[in-house]
């Protein structure tokens, strides 16, 4: 974007379109909401973690709903919480963004066939921007589904949402 | 610590009639099978008596022995009337260092299991378990409602052997 590569001695002026300075501002701080659900949540919370240190892209957990511009559902979604996650997505003021991670939010994972207490997919529930695939994924893969997100709020018009 | 057989003549000697069988080829605990609807008093004689001692109550499960007779529905899944399920208690004493396992089989149509909260406080949740899995009632339990399912799952009982799962649950499609 060449925001940050202008030297000082231009005078202090960057000039950039607004939408891009916008969507760069909040590409940069994607806060998550603090939420986890099974294994693949031990994952997120490693990529949290200083080795893989998920605020260097902006990331921080919120605890509440209200504060988050993302949800990462990381993990098993029974039917019975996926209730309460239509409700939390709900809760999330706009513009608002998912990450599906893993085989068990994605389509149902090992659970696909008998699990009769498993959604087989969040995207019946809510919709999902990024869908990361693995059983779990591991910190890098989250990290590759984070960037994609970003990338696609790099592109977003900020007369529609297109994401 | 007691042997299967002497705790099995033990229990005899006290309730009569309400022991029903040993059976000591298992590849785990020997068990001995009661009177579901005595299961409560045999238990505090089990927890009380000296030479038991059966202070800890391990696990409660319940089964479905699906021993009744199978006939198909329209769509080719089975249905079965009649039959047992059942119901095991995993006992251990802390302080003999003895383990048994009781059992009790109650009817598929009408499930009732006297509850032994009263004896082992540990059986509240697993009793609860074991009724949202199988839709076993057990009797005088004080708060017998599902643990896992949503409490309002109106599909019946998830681990019987002719469960069939709904196509529909709050508007969310449930088969893959």
């Amino acid at each position: 974007m060449g925001l940050l590569d202008k030297e000082f001695s231009d005078g202090n002026i960057v000039i950039a379109r607004a939408e891009d300075l916008m969507n760069w501002a909040r590409l940069s701080s994607i806060w998550q909401l603090g939420f986890g659900l099974a294994c693949c949540a031990i994952e997120m919370m490693a990529t949290s973690a200083s080795h893989y240190d998920f605020d260097r892209f902006g990331v921080i957990p919120r605890n509440t709903p209200r504060q988050a511009d993302a949800i990462i559902i990381s993990g098993t979604v029974t039917l019975k919480m996926a209730t309460r996650i239509k409700r939390l997505y709900e809760q999330m003021p706009d513009p608002k963004y998912i990450i599906s991670m893993g085989s068990c939010a994605n389509c149902g994972g090992p659970y696909w066939e008998h699990g009769y207490h498993v959604l087989k997919g969040i995207d019946r529930v809510i919709p999902v921007d990024v869908y990361v695939p693995g059983c779990p994924p591991r910190p890098e893969a989250l990290l590759e589904g984070l960037l994609k997100l970003q990338d696609k709020i790099r592109h977003e018009s900020m007369r529609k949402k297109t994401a | 610590m007691k042997n299967s057989e002497e705790i099995f003549e033990l229990l005899k000697k006290e309730f009569g009639e309400m022991i029903l069988g040993l059976d000591k080829d298992t590849p785990v605990d020997p068990i001995i099978s009661i009177d579901p609807m005595q299961v409560h008093k045999i238990g505090a004689f089990l927890r009380d008596n000296e030479d038991l001692k059966f202070d800890s109550l391990m696990v409660l499960s319940g089964v479905d022995d699906a021993n009744g007779t199978k006939t198909k529905d329209e769509d080719g899944t089975d249905v079965i009337s009649g039959g047992t399920l059942s119901v095991y208690y995993h006992l251990h004493s802390t302080i003999q260092k003895h383990k048994i396992t009781i059992k009790v089989s109650t009817s598929r149509e009408n499930p009732e299991v006297e509850s032994v909260y009263n004896v082992w406080r540990t059986s509240d949740w697993h009793e609860r378990e074991a009724f949202d899995m199988f839709g076993i009632i057990f009797k005088n339990h004080p708060d017998l409602r599902r643990i896992l399912m949503p409490y309002d799952w109106e599909a019946g009982f998830p681990l019987r052997k002719d469960y069939k799962n709904p196509e529909f649950y709050q508007g969310m499609k449930v088969p893959y």
